[in-house]
């Protein structure tokens, strides 16, 4: 029978995969397969063409039992992407899968080098430090954590609405932090969404209300997360609820305070309105807030700032709801699992200065526009200038802080198909004509294409061609009292000066300004641009290099609605497979004390991030408590004694692998040196 | 004897250095992975060790690596206030200064180990980083210290030849 203990002598088995070509072109793994076989220890030496496919497990598992393996090296790519697939293959031919070890020659050798000689002798040197390794490996037991079925989702714009609905529905507890007093996000702000012109309120407004009423929910607005501790399927998180100065369990949305506000006119500017129209220091968002609660702005409030107001608001309340001197409240919950959806924010025209934004009243950004031709918006639905005119002529310009260098490099993905629709419906509202000036149209997508197709119909016009400039200043009587924007039509090959009322600016998508705030406190990366980083592009396009949190929507790069919405479901099913299985397995890679050789010093104790390490007066010597640690081996390091064992990275295991790769050199050395001779 | 010396100090055309590197899963392994997938190419000098968190990397581990011939170590950690593990990346980076120090006592140059930040994004500096690496080795020469304990082994015999039971350099260093 074979050796399931590893106790006796190691019998290693080595897989070296060809992985189609990927790897095969570059090493050769005949070569590697030979210099395998040579080594102590080695048993069976083979190479196959796809190591990860079914057959090429069985093979494993075949010789597992024939042979009586007790150790397996397989050379193929990143463990990152196959170490599960192998481990699970070894424990199903009954060896503890902890005696399994990856070596790396795709990522790490075939796909980065040039030269077929080196990378072979570097895939030599891999596999000689990774099979000295699996000496020193032991058998481990999976540790399991139980889930805790509660959720949090950060961020309630369509995508935290889709997932908290969809893990509401499915019977689970939902926490949805939304850090505006109302959920909705962007998409609340849009008139109509394309391609079929759905009204957004219409489409989104029910599912608002579904959150709030739902009974698996708990809808935290005007709140922020302030603290994340713990892990996978255990996370404590500590929330403020930001003061509204309003109770919300009694505020029933009157409004009768805002009409009683000693201002008898509106004198702020209202951020949702994107500061088009004027608000009061109490205010509602927009008529379908979620949760229908007022809120006071400290900042412009007499009473917050003389406390010399006749307080009318309070009076007439009759429910008693406004309360001045309300504190924040902080919250602290145990959730499993967490879904960041915390969206965008648009590029701010301003950082472009040859299109006038800021400078021209008449330059706008689509999401002012958004608003102008919203019947809820600042001016009820009417696209008109600052100056209350109807425009004749409107010019749209694309690309507006996207795919320029100066910018941002990318292509922000929504903004072709958006101006598209703000050009339909300037049209609709103005019966103005209307310019689109674009580097590329990009529609890819379900009826996208035939919205374009819809738009040329209807007498839009297209200039290919990246504006130079947008300027007042008139050469030609037709240009008095305009904006005049400058371009190269390059489907012409000549420079167009283009006479509008109005311009819009289509501004690209960015990651939010504090991005990467959220991201420390949750644990997860960002790519260079600032936007949260999957764990693979590809095939995990919601989770993150944290187990436990994903993320959906526009957080994760430009993305419109449908794409979102889409997002929000695959994270959604993530955490309740999660909660489903009830359980998660860590990786064992915890550390623990050799009582036999710890001195006592204690250099280990202030040194853990998790404080898992404590010290027994009675005994003299430091303890480890292995729920606690989530082995990062920062104390196996530190310790003077080399008392403290790291499971999977045991002092042993490194060593003999930093000895494999140079012992292999010293090889070469030898070589080169009879050449010499 | 000298001819080995003479030998040790040859300049070598075809000299490539041989560099260990010690990367952390979370940012500069999955960052090395990246540069893999984006099909970045760049000198095969450096073979990686996988650990969970720099903090992990213990300075007897460096040391070995000088000792069994590495002519460099490169270790990689998340940036600053990246560390999945909170602070392990801060303590390798105290590590790190100190040994420095002492490396820099025992006459090996600073160039030969290095310390990087390189987020998991960061697969375009891995390739850099180990490029520069590579370059700046190949102009310094082999380090060579198995050999240089070769040497001292044998001076040690010739000078040790009246005392009973010399102990050589590498038996020596087998107990530090």
């Amino acid at each position: 029978m074979f050796n399931s203990n590893g106790n006796g002598t190691p019998k290693i088995g080595f897989y070296v995969c060809h992985c189609g070509h990927n790897i095969a072109s570059m090493v050769d793994v005949e070569e590697v397969q030979k210099f395998a076989s040579t080594l102590p220890g080695v048993v069976v030496s083979r190479d196959y063409k796809y190591m990860c496919s079914d057959p090429g497990q069985e093979l494993i598992q075949k010789d597992i039992k024939e042979l009586g393996l007790n150790r397996i090296v397989v050379a193929s790519c990143s463990p990152l992407l196959h170490e599960h697939t192998f481990r699970v293959a070894a424990e199903k031919a009954g060896l503890n899968p902890y005696y399994f070890h990856m070596v790396n020659i795709r990522e790490s050798v075939s796909w980065v080098h040039t030269d077929k000689l080196s990378a072979t002798q570097k895939a030599k040197a891999l596999t000689r430090a990774a099979i000295q390794r699996v000496f020193f490996h032991k058998p481990l037991e999976k540790k399991s954590v139980p889930v805790n079925p509660d959720v949090l989702i950060v961020g309630g714009g369509i995508s935290g609405i889709t997932a908290a609905l969809t893990i509401a529905n499915a019977g689970k507890h939902v926490y949805l932090v939304e850090r505006e007093p109302t959920i909705g996000g962007h998409m609340a702000m849009f008139d109509k969404t394309f391609p079929t012109l759905d009204c957004a309120a219409c489409i989104l407004t029910p599912k608002m209300s579904a959150v709030k009423s739902h009974p698996n929910i708990t809808l935290w607005t005007y709140s922020e997360v302030e603290k994340v501790e713990g892990f996978v399927g255990n996370y404590k998180v500590n929330i403020k609820r930001k003061p509204r100065y309003v109770i919300e369990e009694l505020c029933v949305g009157c409004m009768e305070c805002i009409d009683a506000c000693i201002y008898k006119e509106a004198k702020y500017p209202d951020e949702f309105n994107q500061k088009l129209s004027k608000r009061k220091p109490i205010y509602i968002p927009f008529p379908q807030a979620t949760p229908q609660v007022v809120l006071f702005d400290p900042e412009t409030c007499i009473d917050f700032k003389s406390h010399r107001c006749k307080k009318t608001c309070i009076e007439s309340c009759d429910r008693k709801a406004i309360d001045l001197k309300q504190v924040p409240e902080y919250k602290e919950i145990n959730v499993g699992t967490v879904i960041l959806t915390t969206g965008f924010k648009t590029y701010d025209a301003e950082l472009s200065p040859q299109y006038g934004y800021g400078k021209y009243p008449n330059v706008y950004t689509s999401l002012e526009v958004e608003r102008l031709v919203n019947a809820s918006g600042p001016t009820a639905g009417e696209v008109v200038t600052k100056d209350g005119k109807k425009p004749k002529s409107v010019g749209i310009i694309h690309c507006v802080g996207s795919r320029d260098q100066k910018a941002h490099k990318w292509c922000s993905k929504v903004c072709c198909m958006y101006s598209l629709k703000l050009a339909h419906l300037i049209k609709e509202h103005t019966g103005a004509q209307v310019y689109n000036f674009y580097i590329d149209m990009r529609t890819p997508g379900k009826g996208y294409e035939e919205f374009y197709d819809k738009l040329m119909t209807e007498g839009v016009h297209f200039v290919r061609g990246r504006v130079s400039e947008v300027t007042d200043w008139a050469l030609v009587p037709e240009e008095e009292n305009k904006l005049t924007i400058r371009v190269e039509d390059t489907l012409i090959g000549v420079v167009r000066r283009v006479p509008v009322d109005m311009v819009v600016l289509a501004v690209g998508l960015e990651p939010r300004v504090d991005a990467g705030d959220i991201r420390r406190m949750f644990n997860i990366s960002c790519s260079n641009e600032g936007w949260f980083l999957e764990r693979h592009p590809k095939l995990a396009p919601v989770s993150t290099f944290t187990d436990g949190i994903f993320i959906a929507g526009a957080c994760q790069g430009p993305k419109d609605i449908p794409d979102s919405v889409a997002q929000a479901g695959a994270a959604a099913a993530e955490v309740l497979s999660l909660i489903s299985a009830g359980s998660i397995e860590l990786e064992p890679n915890t550390a623990s004390i050799n009582e036999k050789f710890c001195s006592g010093c204690k250099s280990c104790i202030p040194i853990c991030p998790y404080s898992a390490i404590s010290f027994n007066d009675g005994t003299q010597k430091a303890v480890i408590n292995e729920a606690l640690c989530k082995g990062c081996g920062t104390c196996v390091a530190a310790c003077p004694s080399g008392s403290i064992i790291q499971n999977l990275f045991e002092d042993d295991q490194i060593f003999s692998e930093i000895d494999g790769l140079l012992k292999f050199a010293d090889i070469e050395l030898e070589e080169m040196e009879a050449e010499h001779a | 004897m000298n001819s080995k010396k003479w030998r040790l100090n040859m300049p070598d055309k075809n000299y490539e250095p041989k560099i260990v590197a010690f990367f952390c899963n979370w940012c500069t392994y999955t960052a090395s992975d990246l540069a893999g997938v984006s099909r970045l190419k760049y000198a095969p000098n450096v073979k990686v060790i996988r650990i969970m968190c720099s903090g992990r990397v213990d300075p007897q581990f460096i040391l070995q690596a000088f000792a069994s011939g590495a002519d460099g170590v490169l270790i990689g950690g998340c940036h600053p206030g990246d560390c999945h593990y909170s602070e392990g990346n801060y303590k390798m980076l105290r590590r790190f200064r100190l040994l420095k120090r002492m490396l820099h006592s025992l006459g090996i140059d600073d160039e030969r180990f290095r310390l990087e930040w390189i987020s998991a994004s960061e697969g375009e500096k891995v390739k850099t980083v180990i490029n520069d690496m590579v370059e700046k080795l190949k102009v310094l020469g082999p380090l060579s210290i198995p050999k240089q304990i070769n040497i001292l082994d044998e001076e040690l015999k010739e000078i040790s030849e009246e005392h009973s039971e010399p102990l050589t350099a590498r038996e020596e260093l087998s107990h530090v």
